[in-house]
């Protein structure tokens, strides 16, 4: 039997099903010019503020392939202040863009939840628009891992 | 590293306001020759509440050695801090002199010679004994809880699938438990075990994986002691990663801080005056969410098998360490007074099970689950002249010669066995008998794996497993200790990132350095991958002892670390 470097990761320590590529030396996000490209593009180019969004991830991934992601931003959700969108972003997968949930002041709560897949460890960016063009974001490390042996 | 002084002084001031610690006085009496039940038992009441905490039992119902850690590095803002402290640094921090049992019940110093003298630890008949003389004295101020990993790590619990540990520990009458390596039993299993349980398997942090929704009860309120008492359950985090997701695919954990903060929120609103949390998370894990969530006045920590004397406070809140394997029992006297905790007396107690007597109703109990398999679980296949043990950061020698039996009998070039914190200690000249083997693998994925890696691919695993055991951020650390490895040796510099913590790889036989594209067999156990194939890992071990019926280990040092 020969073993993919997949297939041996999950047969040794860990259940996981991810194509891990590689041996991160450090903590190479792959694609951090890419996913600064396309928070300027979605902000228009202002530098977003921490606070305001909240970005619920676990610390480690049970199934990289499906990772439980939430976001919620405060906000009156009045007529004239309210959330627009909210983008979520991945700097380590090959195409950072992940999704982007529109609000409208009817939306009543700027809150959304998703499952997203990550191929290995990464951060995960949320970044809010607000109806002001104020924008707010949030980052999270999920480390995607071959499991441990806990005791 | 903090002096005694600065110790006590950051870390447990309450302390003062009760006198002298308790574990001093031990040391004296024990001086004296003459320890007895009630130089462990007697303790002043204090207070209106008294919560009782044992965890981590790992299915061990009769008496046993189980030798505590020489090495448990800590990293980053907890190095040196407890319970990164071990040996003779140990018995200085808390003031115990060398050669006194609670030197023996703590540390690895002078194991073997201590363990002769003062017996055997633990056994839930003692235990029994115990806590109902603290809930005769205390009444119904006494609240019992479990942390887990209780049902798990013997050979009648994995024939029973943890039907013996529940039989037995039902007769405790705990109030809540959480868990672990319970769920490795499997989803059908563990429902059908909790929905029989007489009180309540908590765990505000197992939700159901497809719809996002609480999966188990987060919290119940008690009232003890005129005290509304709220007790909040936080299952392991990371069970679906450090054991097998697929026995128990609808369950996602994690810690989940925000839930933690939402249910001390939810049940202060239900009028709790006193706030536990009965966690699995880990020591270190704990520490760090006792610095971010308010509102916690006790965590009873389990998971990371660490026994500390004294609590350690963190800015209110107050962590309590109880050990493992049965060897000891926490009480904690507490003075909550307007929704406030005034003060409290604490105390570990250490099962000395020459000294504490046995519970005949309990005995009983285990004597009646043990029927069926006695003649088998003393069915002798070996004696050792060496001491072994697991318990360590980097390796032990009943891993020692587990990977010596996987590395020969099942012909491979490099062995890997899981740094579990479980597994008792045989002393020197002792027997190894079918329970004791099983005391060391006892579990419900057990197959002995067989397969080729790349030099790469070992070296990615070591990495992995290092930064769950050493990453600075205790969030991503999963309590287990390093994989241990057969027929190869390796330098580690835990303080490094991932990476680059492992070096120098090099076979044993050959003295040749690790090829990161050669491919060399490897033999391991304990895959959390759905239908891994091979023998058990007893079996294996067994046949090996078969053919090695006298084990002597030589000192391991094919691990190097680098401080």
């Amino acid at each position: 039997m020969k073993l993919t470097r997949r297939q041996a990761l999950a047969l040794s320590f860990g259940a996981t099903t991810l194509a891990v590529l590689g041996v991160p030396t450090t903590r190479a996000w792959a694609n951090t010019e890419a996913t600064e490209k396309a928070i300027k593009e979605f902000t228009g180019g202002a530098a977003p503020e921490a606070g305001r969004i909240t970005l619920d991830a676990p610390e480690i991934a049970e199934n990289g392939n499906t990772v439980p992601i939430s976001v919620s931003v405060e906000s009156p959700m009045s007529g004239d202040d309210y959330v627009q969108s909210v983008t979520l972003l991945a700097d380590g997968n090959p195409n950072p863009a992940v999704a982007t949930f529109h609000f409208t002041p009817l939306s009543g709560t700027a809150t959304a939840t998703t499952r997203i897949r990550l191929a290995k460890t990464q951060n995960v960016v949320a970044v809010a628009k607000m109806s002001n063009g104020a924008v707010f974001s949030d980052t999270k490390l999920v480390k995607v891992t071959i499991g441990g042996c806990g005791g | 590293m903090f002096s005694r002084r600065e110790f006590l002084m950051a870390a447990t001031a309450v302390t003062a306001i009760l006198g002298p610690g308790a574990v001093g006085r031990w040391s004296r009496a024990a001086a004296q020759q003459k320890l007895t039940e009630a130089d462990l038992l007697d303790m002043a009441p204090h207070g209106n509440v008294t919560l009782v905490h044992i965890t981590d039992i790992h299915a061990q119902l009769k008496p046993l050695y189980f030798r505590e850690p020489s090495i448990n590095l800590g990293v980053g803002e907890v190095a040196g801090l407890p319970p990164h402290v071990t040996g003779a640094d140990f018995l200085k921090l808390y003031n115990i002199r060398p050669g006194t049992p609670h030197a023996y019940a703590l540390t690895s110093e002078d194991f073997e010679a201590l363990a002769r003298q003062y017996g055997k630890m633990g056994g839930l008949d003692r235990a029994a004994r115990i806590v109902k003389r603290i809930r005769d004295e205390r009444g119904d101020s006494m609240l019992l809880l479990d942390g887990g990993d209780t049902w798990q790590g013997s050979y009648t619990a994995n024939k029973t699938l943890g039907a013996d540990m529940v039989e037995v520990m039902n007769a405790l009458k705990p109030d809540a438990m959480t868990g672990h390596w319970e769920f490795t039993y499997g989803t059908d299993r563990v429902k059908e075990l909790v929905d029989s349980l007489p009180f309540a398997f908590l765990g505000g942090n197992i939700y159901d994986a497809e719809w996002n929704e609480p999966a188990f009860e987060a919290y119940r309120i008690f009232e003890r002691g005129g005290v509304k008492i709220g007790v909040i359950g936080q299952a392991f985090p990371y069970t679906p990663i450090a054991n097998p997701r697929w026995m128990f695919p609808n369950w996602s954990f994690g810690i989940r801080e925000t839930d933690v903060a939402k249910n001390v929120e939810a049940v202060k609103a239900e009028g709790a005056e006193l706030v536990v949390l009965l966690s699995h998370n880990g020591f270190d894990v704990d520490r760090k969410l006792a610095s971010r969530v308010p509102g916690i006045d006790v965590i009873l920590t389990g998971h990371t098998h660490d026994a500390l004397p004294e609590p350690v406070k963190v800015g209110d809140t107050l962590v309590i360490a109880s050990g493992s394997n049965g060897k000891f029992v926490s009480r904690l006297d507490l003075d909550v007074r307007d929704g406030k905790v005034k003060g409290y007396s604490y105390r570990l107690i250490p099962v000395f099970s020459d000294v504490i007597g046995s519970d005949p109703e309990v005995a009983g109990l285990i004597d009646k689950v043990r029927a069926p398999y006695e003649a088998e679980l003393g069915r002798k296949l070996a004696t050792t002249e060496s001491l072994l043990y697991r318990r360590g950061n980097f390796n032990g020698t009943f891993d020692d010669l587990i990977c010596q039996a996987l590395l020969a009998e099942r012909d491979a070039e490099i062995a890997l066995s899981p740094g579990f914190r479980w597994g008792t200690s045989l002393l020197p000249g002792q027997d190894i008998t079918v329970e004791d083997l099983h005391n060391a693998c006892a579990m419900t994925y057990p197959a002995a794996y067989r397969s080729p890696m790349t030099g790469q691919l070992i070296k990615d695993i070591l990495e992995d497993v290092a930064d769950n055991l050493f990453n600075a951020d205790p969030y991503y650390q999963q309590g287990g200790d390093m994989v241990r490895v057969g027929g190869m040796g390796y330098r580690i510099d835990p303080t490094a990132a991932i990476g680059s913590r492992i070096s120098e790889m090099t076979v044993l036989k050959t003295g040749e350095a690790v090829k990161p594209d050669r491919e060399y067999v490897v033999a391991g156990w304990a895959s959390v991958n759905e239908g891994t194939e091979g023998p058990p890992v007893w079996d294996v071990v067994e046949a090996h002892l078969a053919r090695n019926p006298v084990v002597r280990l030589e000192e391991n040092r094919s691990v190097k670390v680098t401080s």
